[in-house]
Protein backbone atom coordinates (compact mmCIF):
# COMPACT_ATOMS: atom_id res chain seq x y z
CA UNK A 1 0.00 0.00 0.00
CA UNK A 2 1.21 3.53 -0.78
CA UNK A 3 0.32 6.32 1.62
CA UNK A 4 0.05 9.99 0.68
CA UNK A 5 1.89 12.86 2.34
CA UNK A 6 1.24 16.55 1.80
CA UNK A 7 2.22 19.86 3.36
CA UNK A 8 0.22 23.02 3.89
CA UNK A 9 0.65 25.24 0.80
CA UNK A 10 1.88 28.11 2.98
CA UNK A 11 5.36 26.64 3.52
CA UNK A 12 8.25 28.66 2.15
CA UNK A 13 9.05 27.90 -1.55
CA UNK A 14 12.69 27.58 -0.42
CA UNK A 15 11.76 24.31 1.28
CA UNK A 16 9.97 22.50 -1.55
CA UNK A 17 13.03 20.28 -2.10
CA UNK A 18 13.13 19.72 1.68
CA UNK A 19 9.76 18.01 1.63
CA UNK A 20 11.00 15.53 -0.97
CA UNK A 21 14.09 14.88 1.17
CA UNK A 22 11.82 14.41 4.21
CA UNK A 23 9.61 11.98 2.29
CA UNK A 24 12.62 9.87 1.30
CA UNK A 25 13.80 9.85 4.93
CA UNK A 26 10.31 8.90 6.10
CA UNK A 27 10.08 5.92 3.74
CA UNK A 28 13.50 4.63 4.83
CA UNK A 29 12.73 5.02 8.53
CA UNK A 30 9.32 3.36 8.39
CA UNK A 31 9.97 0.98 5.53
CA UNK A 32 6.77 1.97 3.81
CA UNK A 33 5.87 3.57 0.48
CA UNK A 34 4.77 7.18 0.71
CA UNK A 35 3.92 9.50 -2.15
CA UNK A 36 4.42 13.25 -1.65
CA UNK A 37 1.89 15.53 -3.31
CA UNK A 38 2.25 19.29 -2.86
CA UNK A 39 -0.76 21.43 -3.72
CA UNK A 40 -0.66 24.97 -5.09
CA UNK A 41 -3.63 26.19 -3.08
CA UNK A 42 -5.56 25.50 0.10
CA UNK A 43 -8.61 24.83 -2.05
CA UNK A 44 -6.87 22.07 -4.02
CA UNK A 45 -5.50 20.55 -0.81
CA UNK A 46 -8.92 20.60 0.89
CA UNK A 47 -10.42 18.83 -2.12
CA UNK A 48 -7.79 16.07 -1.72
CA UNK A 49 -8.61 15.82 2.00
CA UNK A 50 -12.31 15.66 1.21
CA UNK A 51 -11.62 12.87 -1.30
CA UNK A 52 -9.69 11.02 1.47
CA UNK A 53 -6.48 11.01 -0.56
CA UNK A 54 -4.29 12.18 2.35
CA UNK A 55 -2.72 10.01 5.09
CA UNK A 56 -0.03 12.30 6.48
CA UNK A 57 -0.15 16.07 6.49
CA UNK A 58 1.83 19.03 7.79
CA UNK A 59 -1.16 21.30 8.33
CA UNK A 60 -1.83 24.75 9.64
CA UNK A 61 -3.92 24.85 12.86
CA UNK A 62 -7.02 25.98 10.99
CA UNK A 63 -7.05 22.87 8.81
CA UNK A 64 -5.72 20.70 11.66
CA UNK A 65 -8.88 21.45 13.63
CA UNK A 66 -11.02 20.21 10.76
CA UNK A 67 -8.81 17.13 10.20
CA UNK A 68 -9.04 16.08 13.86
CA UNK A 69 -12.74 16.80 14.29
CA UNK A 70 -14.11 15.62 10.98
CA UNK A 71 -11.58 13.25 9.47
CA UNK A 72 -10.24 11.28 12.45
CA UNK A 73 -6.66 12.56 12.14
CA UNK A 74 -4.29 12.72 15.12
CA UNK A 75 -1.60 15.38 15.57
CA UNK A 76 1.69 13.81 16.66
CA UNK A 77 4.32 16.55 16.34
CA UNK A 78 4.78 20.29 16.00
CA UNK A 79 7.80 22.19 14.67
CA UNK A 80 10.08 23.17 17.53
CA UNK A 81 9.92 26.88 18.42
CA UNK A 82 8.10 27.85 15.24
CA UNK A 83 4.81 29.71 15.64
CA UNK A 84 2.55 30.99 12.86
CA UNK A 85 2.76 34.74 13.08
CA UNK A 86 1.23 37.33 10.78
CA UNK A 87 2.16 40.85 9.72
CA UNK A 88 -0.15 43.62 8.57
CA UNK A 89 1.98 45.87 6.38
CA UNK A 90 1.44 49.13 4.54
CA UNK A 91 3.38 51.16 1.99
CA UNK A 92 6.23 52.80 3.91
CA UNK A 93 5.58 56.27 2.52
CA UNK A 94 1.82 56.01 3.13
CA UNK A 95 -0.08 58.03 5.75
CA UNK A 96 -1.16 55.11 7.99
CA UNK A 97 0.98 55.00 11.13
CA UNK A 98 -1.03 52.64 13.33
CA UNK A 99 -3.94 50.21 12.99
CA UNK A 100 -6.36 52.73 14.48
CA UNK A 101 -5.68 55.10 11.51
CA UNK A 102 -7.43 52.65 9.16
CA UNK A 103 -10.99 53.50 8.16
CA UNK A 104 -13.99 51.56 6.81
CA UNK A 105 -13.48 50.83 3.13
CA UNK A 106 -9.82 49.84 3.69
CA UNK A 107 -8.56 47.76 0.77
CA UNK A 108 -6.84 44.56 1.92
CA UNK A 109 -4.68 42.27 -0.19
CA UNK A 110 -4.29 38.74 1.19
CA UNK A 111 -3.66 35.16 0.11
CA UNK A 112 -6.07 32.33 0.92
CA UNK A 113 -3.97 31.30 3.97
CA UNK A 114 -6.66 30.79 6.63
CA UNK A 115 -4.39 31.30 9.68
CA UNK A 116 -2.82 34.50 8.47
CA UNK A 117 -6.19 35.87 7.41
CA UNK A 118 -7.73 35.01 10.77
CA UNK A 119 -4.87 36.65 12.71
CA UNK A 120 -4.94 39.62 10.32
CA UNK A 121 -8.67 40.06 10.84
CA UNK A 122 -8.19 40.00 14.64
CA UNK A 123 -5.45 42.61 14.43
CA UNK A 124 -7.80 44.93 12.48
CA UNK A 125 -10.50 44.79 15.18
CA UNK A 126 -9.11 47.72 17.21
CA UNK A 127 -9.87 49.91 14.14
CA UNK A 128 -13.50 48.67 14.11
CA UNK A 129 -12.83 46.92 10.82
CA UNK A 130 -14.51 43.64 9.95
CA UNK A 131 -15.54 41.59 6.92
CA UNK A 132 -18.53 43.88 6.34
CA UNK A 133 -16.67 47.16 6.04
CA UNK A 134 -13.42 46.28 4.24
CA UNK A 135 -12.61 45.38 0.64
CA UNK A 136 -10.72 42.08 0.61
CA UNK A 137 -8.88 40.99 -2.52
CA UNK A 138 -7.53 37.43 -2.42
CA UNK A 139 -4.44 36.80 -4.55
CA UNK A 140 -2.26 33.77 -5.23
CA UNK A 141 0.92 34.59 -3.32
CA UNK A 142 2.52 36.91 -0.77
CA UNK A 143 4.65 38.35 -3.60
CA UNK A 144 1.43 39.50 -5.28
CA UNK A 145 0.16 40.93 -1.97
CA UNK A 146 3.37 43.00 -1.82
CA UNK A 147 3.00 44.01 -5.48
CA UNK A 148 -0.55 45.27 -4.84
CA UNK A 149 0.69 47.43 -1.97
CA UNK A 150 3.58 48.81 -4.03
CA UNK A 151 1.23 49.68 -6.90
CA UNK A 152 -1.20 51.42 -4.54
CA UNK A 153 -3.90 48.86 -5.34
CA UNK A 154 -4.28 47.93 -1.64
CA UNK A 155 -4.02 49.91 1.60
CA UNK A 156 -2.83 47.01 3.75
CA UNK A 157 -1.54 43.51 3.12
CA UNK A 158 -1.72 40.38 5.27
CA UNK A 159 1.53 38.40 5.32
CA UNK A 160 2.87 35.28 6.97
CA UNK A 161 5.78 36.71 8.99
CA UNK A 162 8.19 34.16 7.51
CA UNK A 163 7.16 35.06 3.95
CA UNK A 164 7.56 38.78 4.67
CA UNK A 165 11.04 38.13 6.06
CA UNK A 166 11.97 36.33 2.83
CA UNK A 167 11.27 39.39 0.62
CA UNK A 168 14.29 41.15 -0.84
CA UNK A 169 15.60 44.19 1.06
CA UNK A 170 14.43 46.35 -1.86
CA UNK A 171 10.81 45.25 -1.36
CA UNK A 172 10.96 45.37 2.45
CA UNK A 173 12.35 48.92 2.34
CA UNK A 174 9.23 50.10 0.52
CA UNK A 175 6.87 48.41 2.99
CA UNK A 176 6.32 48.90 6.72
CA UNK A 177 4.86 46.41 9.22
CA UNK A 178 2.00 48.12 11.04
CA UNK A 179 1.57 45.31 13.53
CA UNK A 180 3.17 41.89 13.97
CA UNK A 181 1.44 39.13 15.88
CA UNK A 182 3.22 37.52 18.84
CA UNK A 183 0.84 34.68 19.55
CA UNK A 184 3.38 31.81 19.83
CA UNK A 185 0.76 29.12 20.52
CA UNK A 186 -0.67 28.87 17.01
CA UNK A 187 1.55 26.57 15.01
CA UNK A 188 1.53 23.96 12.30
CA UNK A 189 1.28 20.29 13.27
CA UNK A 190 2.07 17.00 11.61
CA UNK A 191 -1.01 14.79 11.58
CA UNK A 192 -1.54 11.14 10.76
CA UNK A 193 -4.76 9.87 9.25
CA UNK A 194 -6.83 6.81 10.22
CA UNK A 195 -5.24 4.50 7.60
CA UNK A 196 -1.68 5.41 8.57
CA UNK A 197 -1.98 5.88 12.32
CA UNK A 198 -2.53 2.31 13.67
CA UNK A 199 0.70 0.78 12.32
CA UNK A 200 2.94 3.76 11.68
CA UNK A 201 1.81 6.57 14.01
CA UNK A 202 3.96 5.64 17.01
CA UNK A 203 7.09 4.60 15.04
CA UNK A 204 6.88 7.90 13.16
CA UNK A 205 6.54 9.83 16.39
CA UNK A 206 9.66 8.16 17.85
CA UNK A 207 11.63 8.80 14.65
CA UNK A 208 10.63 12.49 14.60
CA UNK A 209 11.56 13.05 18.24
CA UNK A 210 15.04 11.58 17.66
CA UNK A 211 15.59 13.51 14.44
CA UNK A 212 17.69 16.33 15.86
CA UNK A 213 20.06 13.98 17.64
CA UNK A 214 21.70 12.42 14.58
CA UNK A 215 23.80 14.33 12.07
CA UNK A 216 22.24 12.75 8.98
CA UNK A 217 18.70 13.36 10.22
CA UNK A 218 19.60 16.95 11.12
CA UNK A 219 20.36 17.59 7.45
CA UNK A 220 16.78 16.58 6.64
CA UNK A 221 15.52 19.04 9.25
CA UNK A 222 17.76 21.75 7.77
CA UNK A 223 16.22 21.11 4.38
CA UNK A 224 12.79 21.72 5.93
CA UNK A 225 14.01 24.80 7.78
CA UNK A 226 13.11 23.28 11.16
CA UNK A 227 15.29 22.82 14.27
CA UNK A 228 13.38 19.70 15.35
CA UNK A 229 9.97 18.46 16.41
CA UNK A 230 8.07 18.78 19.69
CA UNK A 231 5.79 15.93 20.69
CA UNK A 232 2.13 16.87 20.35
CA UNK A 233 -0.04 15.18 22.97
CA UNK A 234 -3.77 14.68 22.65
CA UNK A 235 -4.28 17.42 25.25
CA UNK A 236 -1.98 19.80 23.29
CA UNK A 237 -4.21 19.23 20.29
CA UNK A 238 -7.41 19.68 22.27
CA UNK A 239 -6.03 22.94 23.65
CA UNK A 240 -5.10 24.15 20.18
CA UNK A 241 -8.59 23.34 18.93
CA UNK A 242 -10.14 25.20 21.89
CA UNK A 243 -7.94 28.16 21.08
CA UNK A 244 -8.85 28.12 17.39
CA UNK A 245 -12.52 27.95 18.39
CA UNK A 246 -12.20 31.15 20.41
CA UNK A 247 -10.44 32.92 17.54
CA UNK A 248 -12.97 32.03 14.86
CA UNK A 249 -15.53 34.29 16.53
CA UNK B 1 -8.36 36.10 48.02
CA UNK B 2 -5.89 38.30 49.86
CA UNK B 3 -6.64 41.99 50.34
CA UNK B 4 -4.57 44.33 48.22
CA UNK B 5 -1.78 46.13 50.04
CA UNK B 6 -0.55 49.69 49.68
CA UNK B 7 2.82 48.36 48.49
CA UNK B 8 1.01 46.81 45.47
CA UNK B 9 0.17 50.20 43.91
CA UNK B 10 3.82 51.34 44.09
CA UNK B 11 3.12 54.91 45.17
CA UNK B 12 0.38 55.64 42.66
CA UNK B 13 -2.70 57.53 43.87
CA UNK B 14 -5.52 55.09 44.63
CA UNK B 15 -9.06 54.82 45.93
CA UNK B 16 -10.04 52.06 48.32
CA UNK B 17 -13.02 49.83 47.58
CA UNK B 18 -14.32 46.82 49.49
CA UNK B 19 -15.63 44.49 46.82
CA UNK B 20 -18.21 41.82 47.60
CA UNK B 21 -18.08 38.69 45.41
CA UNK B 22 -21.03 36.49 44.43
CA UNK B 23 -20.15 33.96 47.16
CA UNK B 24 -20.41 36.64 49.86
CA UNK B 25 -16.66 36.99 50.45
CA UNK B 26 -15.08 40.43 50.36
CA UNK B 27 -11.71 41.82 49.31
CA UNK B 28 -10.14 45.20 49.88
CA UNK B 29 -9.13 46.66 46.51
CA UNK B 30 -6.88 49.63 45.89
CA UNK B 31 -7.98 51.09 42.58
CA UNK B 32 -5.62 53.16 40.45
CA UNK B 33 -7.45 54.96 37.65
CA UNK B 34 -4.77 54.39 35.05
CA UNK B 35 -5.09 52.18 31.97
CA UNK B 36 -2.32 49.86 30.84
CA UNK B 37 -2.46 49.50 27.04
CA UNK B 38 -3.14 46.06 25.58
CA UNK B 39 0.13 44.68 24.15
CA UNK B 40 0.15 45.12 20.37
CA UNK B 41 -0.17 41.90 18.32
CA UNK B 42 -0.55 39.65 21.38
CA UNK B 43 -3.25 37.40 22.77
CA UNK B 44 -3.86 36.89 26.46
CA UNK B 45 -4.72 33.24 27.07
CA UNK B 46 -5.76 31.56 30.32
CA UNK B 47 -7.59 28.47 31.42
CA UNK B 48 -9.53 27.68 34.56
CA UNK B 49 -11.00 24.54 36.04
CA UNK B 50 -14.77 24.18 36.44
CA UNK B 51 -14.57 26.12 39.73
CA UNK B 52 -13.00 29.12 37.92
CA UNK B 53 -9.59 28.52 39.49
CA UNK B 54 -6.80 29.60 37.14
CA UNK B 55 -4.82 26.56 35.97
CA UNK B 56 -2.79 27.96 33.03
CA UNK B 57 -1.84 31.35 31.67
CA UNK B 58 0.45 32.40 28.84
CA UNK B 59 3.20 34.98 29.32
CA UNK B 60 0.96 37.84 28.15
CA UNK B 61 -1.64 36.83 30.73
CA UNK B 62 0.97 36.84 33.49
CA UNK B 63 2.57 40.10 32.30
CA UNK B 64 -0.74 41.98 32.04
CA UNK B 65 -2.02 40.71 35.38
CA UNK B 66 0.98 42.19 37.15
CA UNK B 67 1.31 39.00 39.22
CA UNK B 68 4.05 36.42 38.88
CA UNK B 69 3.18 33.02 37.40
CA UNK B 70 3.46 31.46 40.88
CA UNK B 71 1.13 34.07 42.40
CA UNK B 72 -1.63 33.87 39.78
CA UNK B 73 -1.91 30.12 39.14
CA UNK B 74 -4.30 28.58 41.62
CA UNK B 75 -6.14 31.85 42.27
CA UNK B 76 -9.86 32.30 41.54
CA UNK B 77 -10.44 34.08 38.23
CA UNK B 78 -12.27 36.76 40.24
CA UNK B 79 -8.87 38.12 41.29
CA UNK B 80 -8.89 39.98 37.95
CA UNK B 81 -12.34 41.41 38.48
CA UNK B 82 -12.46 45.20 38.43
CA UNK B 83 -15.13 46.79 40.64
CA UNK B 84 -16.27 48.93 37.66
CA UNK B 85 -17.58 45.73 36.03
CA UNK B 86 -21.24 45.07 36.80
CA UNK B 87 -22.19 41.72 38.32
CA UNK B 88 -24.68 41.25 35.46
CA UNK B 89 -21.83 40.96 32.94
CA UNK B 90 -20.22 38.10 34.86
CA UNK B 91 -23.54 36.39 35.50
CA UNK B 92 -23.95 36.35 31.72
CA UNK B 93 -20.48 34.81 31.26
CA UNK B 94 -21.17 31.89 33.57
CA UNK B 95 -24.74 31.37 32.35
CA UNK B 96 -23.51 31.25 28.74
CA UNK B 97 -20.62 28.90 29.48
CA UNK B 98 -22.89 26.75 31.63
CA UNK B 99 -25.08 26.16 28.56
CA UNK B 100 -21.97 25.02 26.69
CA UNK B 101 -21.95 28.13 24.52
CA UNK B 102 -19.24 30.64 23.65
CA UNK B 103 -19.23 33.98 25.48
CA UNK B 104 -17.79 37.12 23.99
CA UNK B 105 -17.59 40.61 25.42
CA UNK B 106 -15.55 43.58 26.55
CA UNK B 107 -14.04 43.38 30.03
CA UNK B 108 -12.17 45.83 32.25
CA UNK B 109 -9.65 43.79 34.23
CA UNK B 110 -7.88 44.65 37.46
CA UNK B 111 -4.11 44.27 37.80
CA UNK B 112 -2.15 43.46 40.89
CA UNK B 113 -0.93 47.07 41.00
CA UNK B 114 -4.49 48.46 40.97
CA UNK B 115 -4.31 49.70 37.38
CA UNK B 116 -6.61 48.27 34.71
CA UNK B 117 -6.65 46.99 31.12
CA UNK B 118 -9.51 46.50 28.69
CA UNK B 119 -9.85 43.35 26.62
CA UNK B 120 -12.16 41.84 24.03
CA UNK B 121 -12.62 38.38 25.54
CA UNK B 122 -13.87 35.10 24.14
CA UNK B 123 -14.47 32.23 26.55
CA UNK B 124 -15.41 28.65 25.75
CA UNK B 125 -16.00 25.50 27.79
CA UNK B 126 -13.29 22.84 27.38
CA UNK B 127 -15.07 19.62 26.62
CA UNK B 128 -13.25 16.28 26.98
CA UNK B 129 -15.10 12.97 26.61
CA UNK B 130 -18.41 14.88 26.61
CA UNK B 131 -17.64 16.51 29.97
CA UNK B 132 -16.81 20.14 30.72
CA UNK B 133 -13.40 20.05 32.38
CA UNK B 134 -12.67 23.77 32.44
CA UNK B 135 -12.80 26.98 30.48
CA UNK B 136 -10.43 28.74 28.09
CA UNK B 137 -10.46 32.49 27.72
CA UNK B 138 -8.64 34.34 24.96
CA UNK B 139 -8.44 38.13 25.09
CA UNK B 140 -7.49 40.38 22.23
CA UNK B 141 -7.02 44.12 21.76
CA UNK B 142 -10.41 45.85 21.88
CA UNK B 143 -11.69 48.67 19.73
CA UNK B 144 -11.65 52.01 21.55
CA UNK B 145 -15.15 52.77 20.26
CA UNK B 146 -16.45 49.59 21.92
CA UNK B 147 -14.52 50.32 25.12
CA UNK B 148 -16.11 53.76 25.31
CA UNK B 149 -19.58 52.28 24.72
CA UNK B 150 -19.00 49.64 27.40
CA UNK B 151 -17.62 52.16 29.89
CA UNK B 152 -20.92 54.04 29.70
CA UNK B 153 -23.07 50.89 29.68
CA UNK B 154 -21.28 49.24 32.62
CA UNK B 155 -21.47 52.45 34.69
CA UNK B 156 -25.23 52.51 34.11
CA UNK B 157 -25.64 48.82 35.00
CA UNK B 158 -23.47 49.24 38.10
CA UNK B 159 -25.51 52.23 39.27
CA UNK B 160 -28.70 50.17 38.88
CA UNK B 161 -27.14 47.26 40.81
CA UNK B 162 -26.15 49.59 43.64
CA UNK B 163 -29.76 50.83 43.94
CA UNK B 164 -31.02 47.29 44.50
Amino acid sequence: MTFNLTASPDFSPDHIAGWYVFNTWLQRKLDVRIHLELYDSFEAQRKAIEDEKIDLIYANPYDATMLVREKGFRAIAAPMGKGDEAIIAVLDEGPVKEIEDLKPGTRIAATDDPDVNMIGRIMLEPADLNANNVELKTVDSYAIVAKRLLRGEADVGFFLKEAYGNFSPVVRKQLRPLVTSQIHVIRHVLLVGPRFSPNYGEPLCHALMAMNTEAADKKVLDALGLPGWDKQTQEDTEFMIDLMDTLKF
Amino acid sequence: MKDMEVADVAGRPYREVVHRYFDGTTRRLLIVDEEVPFPEGKLIVSRTDTQAIITHGNQSFVDMSGFSQEEIIGQPHGILRHPDMPAAAFADVWATLGRGDTWQGYVKNLRKDGRYYWVFATAIPNIRDDKVVGFTSVRRKPSRTKVNECTALYAKLLAEEKKQ
